[in-house]
């Protein structure tokens, strides 16, 4: 009896050896076949910004520039949407919230090739006919937008990663007011605080952990999605020149160019994807640890 | 002791969707006085006091019906600036309720909600809110440490502070010591008198010793009506009703 | 004390609700706009024949995609075979051994950290150990890159799902004399067998419609996924992918607006149905 217990957990740790070994593999594989690209260009990779099979210079600025300021377009409206929405799901009577948390649910689901095939198709021609004549005329515009009236870019991607992400973070935001305890709320509201008053300086600072936890989720989803931003940023290796302008982000570029890809520009294909997972896994240990450095603020106790 | 009646309900009915928690509740809180609200479990104590700082109004399906006077205004009235009447009317819950902001912030924020302060006024009825609680000796030193962190008789003294801090006229108080230790509720338990000169104070409570030593009025409910209601001393030495003489003998509850 | 007049808190609050609103509506609107758009323009191209036949290059009649739904079903399925077994026993040893331990705190941030991990990557790793190696594209290697995204997402619900079970289950049943495989895979497995149901149903519908991590594994066929093992395989996201992003031509576009409702319907109908059929009874 004892043995077969000792085999059972030994198994179960077998299988969970993967969880600890395929993110070391996948660090030293990009690492490896990137060595070609550091080795030929050094740090300077990280900024420069020429990318030309032809002459054999690669760098990695555009996609990069291109992979922020995307992410960034997209948080922008994505969360205040998505918190507004998660709390009118929590106040609103249940026979309405049950069904619009159902639909938020499902949309999540929805494959993100989905959402840049109705970018290509639906957003892209509505930009360029519409969004984009009216945003040039506003005053100093080409400065911000750049002079791109395709219809694709930047801002085009940004939106689509928006839609894309909402349903994610209205979830995660959704549970996590939720679950403040009911007790707290009444105590808010007992002091004679408003409903936004009680939202902004009590919930949301007691789920502060998971809102943001969540506002992360969305991002590194913004940050390493491939096809929603493939479909609608124009896939030109140039760093960014205005919101409305064509460009590129690393996760497009690889799609667009590793299949055809050898020598050099695959080594640096994998230099950037190296860079990819560095910034999305950087970025969440950041957030991690100012979580950790502002939780004494917030009354935690850890 | 004949003060001024501060509260007084008449023909309050109360309902949970279809349920009638409370029946033709007729009450008179008294001015600077302290009333002990007792009775077995589910009787409706609670939802009695919930009436008097609308805080029901948080939950779909819950509806009062009657007249709640306080200082001769009905505050069922539909009109009824809640914040307002939040201020004045003040609650202490079950559980401590610390909110995730440091102990200055806890009693500071409500008063910067209803009041424009200078820095220096704020900070001074910070100070006189947490003495008056007696919980400043303890926390003066650790005023930007977050609330939450303080033990469990501490953060519901807090939650007193903060609460007596923006000068509401009435303190509500629901079982405020059941979830703590002993020596915890006997600081409270010796907070109450030096209280009830400034304020109206109505308490729930489920412990009848404690009814009977900090209460001046005590009213018994059962089952959702006010069976009795008398001075304290009148209640525990003398009830009039037979209910009431069973459960504050322990023979039910 | 000067009191602070209400009028201005009372018409900021009044302000939330109405952003709230507008919110919600522009939110689930503009996905309702997208859900109409892919039915309205993916309904017209539905018949037998489109799921039943295969796709064709361009120009040649009656195109389908037959040969890229068993495709799709087949990279997914054997995902599931791969990924899901391995998954739980981890999930079981996180939950039933490494309760507290540094090693298990490790396994459990380097999940997170997988989970989190953009799916490309994913597609790049896969190509690197299997693709170049065999020397070929392949649907095996589509089916392992999506094994790999499903693993850390299985082992996490695992975890949470059997964490959720009251302790006093597992220690009765070990006082019943029961040898810890025996309580674990006969009395807690079962116990939380709507929560692992949930979220293996999830996980597999959610990676059905990953694509970026396709493109170097998988890739795309015109011919039929009798060569899973050995030839690149078709697969309905891909074949999106190709027949829209990669394609000017209208007659493809909508072909790829019918596998976009194909693979739509099959995921929401997963979706809604786990959710049904296995929603926690004590609601």
């Amino acid at each position: 009896m004892q043995r077969t217990d000792k085999i059972f957990r030994l198994v179960c740790l077998l299988c969970a050896l993967p969880a600890a070994l395929l993110l070391p593999g996948m660090l030293l594989q990009l690492l490896s076949n990137s060595a070609e690209a550091w080795h030929t260009f050094g740090l300077s990779f990280l900024w420069s910004s020429e990318w030309d099979p032809a002459a054999g210079k690669y760098g990695a600025w555009p996609g990069i520039a291109g992979t922020l300021l995307t992410t960034a377009t997209a948080l922008v409206p994505a969360v205040p949407l998505a918190f507004s929405a998660a709390l009118l799901l929590t106040e609103v009577p249940s026979w309405l919230a049950k069904p619009l948390s159902h639909a938020v649910d499902l949309l999540a689901a929805i494959p993100s090739v989905i959402y840049g095939m109705w970018g290509l198709f639906v957003l892209a021609p509505l930009m360029q006919e519409h969004v984009q004549p009216l945003l040039a005329r506003l005053p100093g515009s080409t400065l911000l937008l750049g002079e791109d009236n395709s219809g694709f870019g930047f801002l085009t991607a940004g939106l689509i990663l928006a839609l894309m992400i909402l349903p994610y973070m209205c979830a995660i935001m959704r549970d996590v007011i939720s679950m403040t305890p009911p007790m707290l709320r009444e105590a808010a509201y007992g002091v004679g605080c408003t409903c936004l008053e009680t939202t902004r300086d009590i919930v949301l600072r007691h789920g502060l952990r998971g809102i943001i936890g969540g506002i992360f989720i969305g991002l590194g989803r913004a940050l390493g999605e491939t096809m929603a931003v493939l479909f609608v940023v124009g896939n030109i290796m140039e760093p960014p020149a205005g919101l409305c302008s064509c460009g590129t982000t690393i996760a497009a570029t690889l799609a667009n160019n590793f299949a055809e890809a050898d020598g050099l520009q695959r080594s640096a294909l994998f230099a950037l994807g190296l860079v990819l997972v560095v910034m999305s896994v950087g970025i969440q240990a950041g957030a991690q640890y100012y979580l950790r450095l502002t939780g004494a603020k917030r009354g935690e106790t850890i | 002791m004949n003060n001024p009646v501060k509260i007084s309900t008449r023909g309050l009915n109360f309902y949970y969707g279809d349920n009638r928690a409370l029946i033709d509740n007729n009450l008179d809180i008294r001015a600077n006085c302290i009333t002990a609200v007792i009775g077995p479990s589910g009787c409706g104590k609670s939802t009695h006091l919930r009436v008097y700082n609308q805080i029901y109004r948080l939950y779909r399906g819950q509806r009062a019906e009657g007249t709640v006077l306080l200082d001769g205004k009905n505050i069922l009235e539909p009109g009824v600036d809640l914040p307002d009447l939040r201020r004045r009317v003040g609650m202490i819950f079950q559980k401590p309720t610390p909110f995730p902001m440091s102990i200055y912030d806890n009693i500071a924020y409500p008063l910067r909600l209803h009041y424009k302060l200078s820095r220096s006024e704020e900070e001074g009825r910070v100070e006189d809110a947490l003495r008056r609680a007696c919980i400043w000796d303890e926390v003066k030193d650790k005023l930007q440490r977050g609330g939450p962190a303080l033990s469990g008789g501490q953060q519901q003294r807090l939650c007193i502070a903060r609460a007596i801090a923006a000068e509401p006229e009435v303190l509500l108080m629901d079982e405020p010591t059941s979830a703590i230790d002993p020596v915890a509720t006997n600081k409270i338990e010796e907070l109450l008198p030096e209280l009830r000169r400034r304020f109206t104070i109505v308490i729930v409570t489920h412990n009848m010793q404690q009814a009977s030593r900090i209460s001046d009025y005590t009213a018994f409910f059962y089952k959702g009506r006010i069976v009795e209601t008398d001075t304290t001393a009148k209640i525990f030495t003398n009830p009039s009703d037979k209910k009431t003489e069973e459960y504050i003998t322990g023979r039910f509850g | 004390m000067t009191r602070r007049p209400p009028y201005f808190r009372k018409a900021c609050n009044a302000l939330l609700g109405l952003l709230s609103l507008i919110s919600i509506v522009l939110a689930i609107g503009c996905m309702a706009w997208v859900l109409c758009t892919v039915c309205a323009r993916g309904f017209s191209v539905l018949s037998a024949d489109f799921l039943t036949s295969p796709c064709k290059p361009y120009g040649e009649e009656g195109a389908g995609i037959g040969n890229a739904l068993v495709g799709t079903l087949l990279i997914t399925g054997g995902a599931a075979l791969l990924a899901v077994p391995p998954a739980m026993a981890a999930g079981i040893y996180m939950a039933e051994y490494g309760n507290g331990s540094r090693w298990a705190a490790f396994l459990r941030s380097a999940a997170n950290i997988m989970m989190g991990l953009p799916s490309i990557l994913i597609g790049l790793f896969v190509y690197v150990i299997i693709v170049v190696p065999a020397g070929h594209f392949s649907g095996l290697a589509g089916t392992v890159a999506l094994a790999v995204i499903m693993f850390p997402i299985i082992m996490r619900t695992t975890e949470d799902m059997l964490n959720m079970v009251p302790p006093a289950l597992r220690e009765s049943a070990l006082a019943l004399g029961m040898t810890r495989m025996r309580a674990t895979l006969c009395i807690l497995t079962r116990a939380a067998k709507n929560g692992l149901a949930t979220g293996v149903l999830l996980a597999l519908a959610r990676v059905s419609g990953e694509t970026a991590p396709l493109l170097f594994t998988a890739m795309f066929a015109y011919s039929s996924p009798s060569g899973y093992f050995r030839e690149p395989t078709a697969n309905l996201p891909v074949l999106i992918n190709e027949y829209t992003m990669n394609s000017p031509f209208e007659s493809m576009h909508e072909i790829g607006w019918g596998a976009a409702l194909v693979i739509s319907i099959i995921i929401l109908t997963v979706n809604i149905i786990t959710r049904i059929l296995f929603r926690e009874q004590s609601r």
